[in-house]
């Protein structure tokens, strides 16, 4: 098909070197909650902290090297996708969460 | 060997349920049995089911839902002449389960079979033509979601002889979804037939998202693009971010009764509200997922018979917007009920009644642009005013129901089953009426014979209000919804009048029947040599009627909003190219229709525990998916010679119908008889 929406994409595909750059950062940042639970050293609360903080680091890890989003022209619709995506994420896990809670507050 | 399947799930003891079964097993066999006597299944399989062309699978996917819309209305039938007869004394012809099964069944297949694929149908067939494409972005794919809802459907339809429906209402609250209240396989079959046709549609989705985004003809901005083609978008911008919500929320379901988990059970942690709130988190942009595209059509409409640009487009396509962004923020009004705090339900109250806003608009604009056209009152103008009153009337109502006080006492009546009717009738199912009749020569090469369109509609329209006004009055009267009987004897003559309306209704369906069946017989008298047989506005009106394979022998290029009419004033819409080039196109594949059928037998399967079955089913999935990933035999090229041939063809109809015309201008023309 002339039309073909592949041809017309234009973002980088990536190359070996960044996949396996992405990949062993996935890792390490998979290892590193492991490691914070598994030796107990941090208090609770802190290790819930920085498993958070781990895994948003490994979302943009996933969203940089795999999914190839970056600021330049050609990724715009993706940008702007994801960017909707944030939004509409917001209001389902954030709306879910005071509407559970405020729930639970009343009803226990 | 066969799980829990054995011949008592056959229900030969409930004499209507296998009247029903004796039925349509007859009817397909007489189907299957005509296409052997004519010799068509090579045809029927090289042609249709393994097709890749948007436009057949689009004629395929309205097949299915008018298929189910009979269906669907025969719930309807059932659940009020119960109503009609149960009052008091009597008990009436359905059990209660067997009551529960069909109010579920009925809003289930209304929904998931019929809605969604009426508008997946009119989205194939129209959208890559208006928009200047020769297919959807992802032409297989398109197929796969075409089986996936189809295998859906199977199930559901397959419920009715082997086992039983969910009695649990289209909606299936959980706890009683759990295993623990509805140990039977009814809930197995919703969830899986749910779980399979919105997977179809997911995929759909993501296939019009960036067929639109990214196959538009030269010069299309976006701001240049048919009303239909951006209420398209919306729609699938709703379907993606929603349709994953019910994945998931059906997935939980499965993991408890299947794997034994405490989800959305109420004891060991588990929450059953949760399920309420995912189920609506996807059910209301559903409601606007099923909505938007008949604001489409009524625009197009709309304009095309006003011969008229449409009034206000950019107002039409920002309020399309901003309902699309609301009605992600309106969930909770679906259970104002549920023990929430003021500060919730008034937040999400407010957000309800400001969706009223942008809808609003768009009705003024549709009034503003036929004020003053001259309209011409065919068949689609009709269901057109018809949705505009009625709609605002169920728009009133639902404004009513935001107010969670006033919900605290509509909650569960017969006011919310009559409000949501009164949107979603004249909202969803008048629009894809009136685009059946508006793009049906379209697809097929002959208009729909229009006498028995417009009777149909008055049976629509009159029927409607005599089935549904009586729901309102009673629902302020305080009857509950979903009743297989009731004792308060001041109910009843309301239910007459509604048992009715729903007769005047099914008399519209009839006289539909009878309008295709006519159209079919007299197809010559009706046929569409031009390509444009209403003076229309928009692309796809440039091609001809039913259009090549191809579409567009060349690409056109784009000036205007209503671009094809702008072609026409320029006097170049039909030039014709110096020479024609090779078209490359997608080849047919059957892989589609397999995935289809091996998905059907996978959730039949684990419906019933049939557990060495789901694992074949599931291998061969994955063996059919390698195997088309392996396929690089994917295109076939249509000469230049052939579509030069194709070409010169139209042209010459085109130019005999010129003729005619001419010669015509002095004689009435011939009125088609009924």
């Amino acid at each position: 098909m002339n039309q073909a929406p592949s041809e017309s994409i234009g973002v980088s595909r990536g190359s070996l070197k960044s996949y396996l750059t992405g990949f062993v950062l996935a890792l390490i940042l998979t290892a590193i909650p492991f490691a914070l639970v598994m030796r107990g050293a941090w208090s609770p609360a802190a290790t819930l902290a920085g498993i958070i903080i781990a895994g948003i680091v490994q979302i943009l890890v996933h969203l940089h090297y795999f999914l190839h989003l970056d600021t330049s022209s050609a990724a715009r619709w993706n940008v702007l996708a994801l960017l909707f995506t944030l939004l509409i994420m917001i209001l389902f896990v954030g709306g879910g969460l005071w509407i559970m809670s405020n729930l639970n507050y009343r009803m226990m | 060997m066969f799980g829990k399947l054995s011949l008592a799930a056959i229900p030969y003891h409930n004499l209507i349920t296998i009247s029903a079964v004796i039925g349509s097993v007859i009817l397909g066999l007489v189907i299957l049995g005509l296409i052997t006597y004519y010799r068509k299944w090579t045809y029927l399989y090289q042609e249709w089911l393994t097709s890749l062309d948007h436009k057949k699978i689009g004629i395929m996917y309205i097949i299915l839902a008018l298929v189910m819309l009979l269906r669907g209305f025969s719930d309807a039938i059932l659940m009020r002449s119960q109503q009609a007869v149960a009052a008091g004394g009597h008990l009436g012809f359905l059990t209660p389960e067997h009551f529960n099964q069909i109010f579920s069944a009925h809003g289930s297949i209304m929904i998931i079979f019929m809605a969604m694929p009426f508008l997946a149908g009119l989205m194939n067939i129209v959208v890559p033509q208006q928009i200047g494409a020769r297919d959807v972005a992802f032409p297989f794919l398109n197929s796969v979601s075409l089986w996936l809802t189809a295998a859906g459907a199977m199930l559901i339809m397959v419920s009715l002889g082997v086992g039983d429906f969910s009695k649990a209402g289209w909606s299936g609250y959980t706890p009683l979804t759990e295993k623990a209240y509805s140990p039977g396989v009814g809930v197995d079959y919703w969830i899986w037939a749910f779980q399979v046709a919105g997977i179809g549609s997911t995929l759909t989705g993501i296939n019009f998202l960036v067929t639109i985004l990214k196959m538009r003809a030269p010069g299309l901005t976006p701001m240049r693009l048919p009303l239909f083609v951006w209420t398209a978008f919306f729609t699938s911008v709703l379907i993606a971010w929603a349709f994953p919500v019910l994945t998931v929320d059906l997935a939980l379901i499965t993991l408890d009764r299947y794997l034994g988990m405490h989800f959305f059970t109420n004891d060991l942690g588990g929450n059953m509200m949760m399920y309420a709130n995912l189920f609506w988190t996807w059910g209301h942009p559903e409601v606007y997922i099923v909505i938007l595209p008949a604001f489409g059509v009524f625009s197009e409409v709309a304009a095309t018979f006003s011969g008229k640009r449409l009034f206000g487009y950019r107002s039409l396509v920002y309020a399309t917007a901003a309902i699309t962004i609301l009605s992600f923020c309106v969930w909770v009004h679906h259970f104002f009920t549920m023990g929430a705090g003021p500060n919730v339900n008034i937040f999400f109250g407010i957000a309800t009644m400001l969706i009223a806003i942008p809808t609003g608009v768009k009705i003024f604009n549709w009034l503003f642009t036929m004020y003053r056209g001259r309209i011409r009152f065919t068949p689609p103008i009709y269901w057109t005013l018809g949705f505009i009153v009625t709609f605002s009337v169920g728009g009133a109502a639902g404004v009513l129901m935001a107010v969670p006080p006033a919900d605290y006492v509509l909650h569960n009546s017969l006011f919310l089953i009559a409000h949501f009717h009164t949107m979603l009738i004249p909202g969803t199912l008048f629009g894809f009426m009136a685009g059946y009749y508006y793009w049906f020569p379209k697809a097929m090469g002959f208009r729909l014979q229009e006498d028995w369109g417009k009777r149909a509609f008055w049976c629509w329209v009159i029927g409607f209000y005599l089935a549904f006004i009586p729901l309102y009055i009673l629902g302020f009267m305080g009857m509950p919804r979903r009743l297989q009987h009731y004792v308060n004897p001041a109910w009843h003559p309301w239910l007459l009048v509604a048992a009715l309306g729903t007769a005047v209704i099914g008399l519209g369906l009839v006289f539909l029947v009878i309008q295709l069946v006519v159209s079919i017989r007299n197809r010559q008298i009706l046929s569409d040599a031009t390509g444009d047989p209403w003076d229309g506005r928009t692309l796809e009106w440039l091609t001809s009627s039913p259009p090549p394979a191809y579409n567009f022998p060349t690409i056109p290029v784009v000036a205007d909003i209503d671009a094809f009419m702008d072609l026409k004033e320029k006097g170049i819409a039909y030039q014709r190219p110096e020479q024609y080039r090779d078209i490359e196109m997608p080849k047919n594949a059957p892989h589609g229709l397999i995935i289809g059928a091996l998905t059907f037998l996978c959730g039949f399967a684990l419906i019933w525990h049939i557990w060495w079955l789901a694992i074949l089913a599931a291998l061969g999935l994955l063996g059919t998916v390698i195997a088309r990933a392996w396929d690089d035999d994917l295109y076939e090229t249509i000469p230049a010679a052939e579509v030069q041939r194709l070409e010169d063809e139209r042209y010459q109809r085109l130019a005999a119908t010129q003729r005619n015309l001419a010669d015509q201008q002095a004689i009435p023309e011939p009125v088609p008889e009924g």
